[in-house]
């Protein structure tokens, strides 16, 4: 049993944590995540080249990561600067990729933006009622439907398409500026783009893509949760600092009981959500995933809204700004309960099992 | 980071399990399954099982008879313990006063006890509490006056748990009334026998006899049985709580809860189907599962940073809030599993007659039970006013 880092896991965190203090606070944060294209390119690519792409694929995918603990590590750095770049849809693609046996050096060195495309406005988390159909078209494949809310869409080069073909769910590959990608900002910072499709050319790289659809969506959320940990832990810090430092009837707000205990109800809360995100990490790639990843996502999701509701409330009215920072990361906790599945859909994967 | 267990831990895990199988007696385990109180001949004979093992002091080093596990170790032997549904080691000689002993008694004082407590010679129980000193124990208010080789009691203990099969109580008493509240305390040992001791049993919420009160008229106990230096109490008892905090969290108790809620929804029908179908009930299983399963990681992640620093930090009261919480909420799950099968009054049918499962007659009664949990060895509220000051310095 050990519960440190390893030694280059430790490096890496720690240079994308400086990085993103240093070269990405948040005034730079919040202008590029909240105006278009919502993100910003010189950012995303200083962080490929201090290797965050690459730690999120394995060596024989030309990584030198891929492993649940890299792709939190990478995340919770990020969740930390509530960074906005559209590292998901990488990690995703990469995944992917990988289970079609694709080369992806330009997604690992940053050239190209992936997003991934699963979700519709009638079947956001499962695949069951995917409603954009496949056809073949000369040599290669057409595709119509709509994608809704993909994530990272409205900067990405690459669009991967969940889409029926023959009865099964197939994933193909579209340029982004073949299809019809309707970006647009997010509440939370960020952006996605609305994708219709109509008759557009694409690739087919997966025939029967519910595996790998599956694994990238546990990877995806392992990421999501070291993200909600990262933020989780500077939102605490940031309330804790407000109850000392802010005075109401001559004393420090911090020495009123009734906020201590909710202080620590906050903070109780964080460790079991650090807790079940380094299990899911420990258990990606192997037969359990999907169960612990689920366990994770339902109890991150609870989590991250008590923590932010409990934040804003604690704070007052000042966290209710949008000056301020923790009303960002309120923001961003509560919102990444809809990605890849919430708490309900996940509690009942849970009962299913 | 890896969450395995070493081979030598795995190893150990497998000689456990090996030994309760072998070993535990079939009458013991259901006894514990059936869920009621258990008898004193049940408890001393399980101590008595262990103690041949050399696995009965679990937290004592080998100098002193104990088996000088790791943290890690003493968790697999807890969690195997729980999975074999082996009783309780009942704590306060075992966990409590005997490392107390080690680190603050005489060595007279160890020759003397320890080997007693391995044996089941003496039964201990705890002193602490007192009508007006619950959670701020330090205003107890159980004088303790000099008079030439002997303290002399005068007050009033209570909670104290299973002091009925008891021959031998810790006290903490006032020896200096002058001071501030913390410096004026001492840990002294007691034989119940002693003339002037009254012990009376407190009937609790659900009907059963656990915990007693203690008056002191007039005891005179020999001086030399001063544990540490006079007025030194509250160190100890400091340390003490320490100790009493290893296994606060509880996992193994309530993975076997959750099994029990998860074989009873299975069993019992609702509308003509079984319980564990209806995905409301199934829903709030689940919740609580995944609230345990990231329990079982922030207890590992503790004990690693306990094995790695010596001593477990101030964030084990985490464990305490959460994971009584967690026990809670089965044993709620299992008590409503049941309907109104779960009311009977335990023992009052005979088994052909009663509504309930087997083993489940007590549901309700475990339910009410353990509401104790959240309450005693530090109130969860007093652990949030530990991690205020603690972790959140505030």
């Amino acid at each position: 049993m050990d519960f440190d880092l390893t030694e280059d896991r430790q490096m890496l965190s720690d240079s994308l944590t400086r990085y993103l203090r240093e070269k990405y606070p948040f005034e730079a944060r919040n202008k590029a995540a909240y105006e278009a294209p919502y993100h910003s390119q010189a950012h995303w690519e200083a962080l490929s080249e201090l290797g965050t792409l690459y730690a999120l694929a394995p060596e024989e995918a030309g990584g030198f990561g891929g492993s649940g603990f890299d792709i939190s590590v990478v995340f919770e750095a990020m969740g930390g600067a509530l960074c906005p770049e559209p590292v998901l849809g990488a990690l995703m693609a990469s995944r992917l990729l990988s289970a079609a046996g694709v080369d992806q050096d330009a997604l690992l060195s940053g050239a190209e933006k992936y997003a991934v495309a699963t979700g519709e406005i009638d079947a956001w988390y499962g695949l069951d009622a995917i409603g954009t159909q496949a056809k073949p078209a000369g040599d290669g494949y057409t595709l119509s439907g709509r994608k809704s809310v993909v994530y990272g869409g409205q900067a990405a080069d690459q669009l991967l398409v969940a889409a029926e073909l023959d009865g099964k769910v197939a994933l193909f590959q579209v340029a982004a500026d073949a299809a019809s990608v309707n970006g647009y900002g997010m509440i939370d910072g960020g952006g996605a783009a609305e994708v219709i499709l109509e008759d557009t050319p694409a690739t087919l790289l997966l025939a029967d893509a519910a595996e790998a659809l599956a694994d990238a969506a546990n990877a995806g959320i392992v990421a999501l949760c070291a993200e909600a940990v990262g933020a989780m832990d500077v939102l605490q810090q940031m309330t804790v600092e407000y109850l000392r430092t802010r005075k109401q009837f001559g004393v420090a707000i911090g020495k009123f009981q009734a906020l201590q205990h909710r202080a620590v109800d906050m903070l109780t809360e964080i460790e079991q959500a650090r807790s079940i995100t380094i299990k899911a990490a420990a258990e990606l790639g192997g037969p359990e995933a999907a169960r612990y990843a689920s366990m994770a996502k339902n109890l991150i999701g609870r989590a991250g809204r008590l923590v932010a509701e409990e934040a804003i409330q604690m704070h007052g009215g000042i966290a209710m700004t949008w000056e301020y920072p923790g009303s960002h990361y309120a923001k961003r906790l509560v919102m990444i309960d809809a990605q890849l599945g919430d708490t309900d859909y996940h509690l009942s994967r849970v009962m299913a099992a | 980071m890896d969450l395995s267990f070493t081979p030598e831990e795995q190893a150990f895990r497998e000689e456990v399990r090996t030994f309760f199988a072998e070993n535990l007696p079939k009458e013991m385990s259901d006894a514990v399954r059936a869920g009621g109180e258990l008898t004193k001949d049940i408890m001393d004979r399980y101590h008595a099982l262990l103690n041949a093992k050399g696995w009965l002091a679990s937290t004592w080093p080998e100098e002193f008879g104990g088996p000088g596990w790791s943290p890690v170790q003493r968790h697999i032997f807890e969690e195997e313990a729980c999975r074999a549904y082996a009783p309780r080691i009942v704590p306060f000689g075992l966990a409590m006063l005997g490392p107390v002993l080690q680190k603050f008694g005489t060595k007279a004082q160890q020759d003397h006890y320890l080997p007693r407590i391995l044996s089941g010679e003496d039964w201990w129980c705890q002193g602490y509490s007192e009508p007006g000193a619950g959670s701020d124990l330090a205003s107890l208010k159980t004088r303790a006056v000099r008079d030439g080789d002997h303290y002399v009691i005068n007050g009033q203990k209570t909670w104290t748990t299973l002091g009925q099969h008891a021959n031998w109580i810790f006290c903490l008493v006032r020896t200096d009334p002058d001071v501030k509240q913390q410096e004026g305390i001492s840990f002294l040992l007691v034989d119940l026998a002693t003339p002037g001791i009254e012990m009376r049993p407190i009937k609790l919420i659900e009907g059963g006899h656990e915990v007693n009160e203690v008056f002191f008229t007039d005891v005179r106990v020999p001086a030399e049985n001063l544990v540490g230096k006079e007025n030194q109490g509250w160190t100890i008892a400091k340390f003490l709580l320490t100790h009493e905090r290893t296994n606060i969290a509880g996992v193994g108790f309530s993975m076997q809860s959750l099994e029990e809620v998860k074989a009873l929804a299975r069993k019992v029908m609702r509308n003509g189907r079984p319980l564990i179908e209806d995905p409301l009930f199934a829903a709030r299983v689940a919740q609580v599962e995944i609230d345990l399963e990231a329990m079982k990681l922030t207890n590992l992640r503790m004990l690693y940073k306990a094995q790695k620093q010596g001593a477990p930090g101030p964030e084990t009261s985490i464990l305490k809030i959460k994971g009584t919480v967690i026990g809670q909420e089965l044993k709620d799950l299992a008590r409503r599993a049941l309907g109104p099968s779960a009311a009977p009054f335990p023992g009052m049918l005979s088994a052909n007659l009663d509504p309930a499962p087997e083993d489940a007659a007590h549901n309700a009664a475990r339910y009410f039970n353990n509401r104790k949990t959240s309450i005693f060895g530090g109130s969860n509220e007093i652990q949030r006013n530990i991690l205020t000051k603690t972790m959140l310095e505030l």
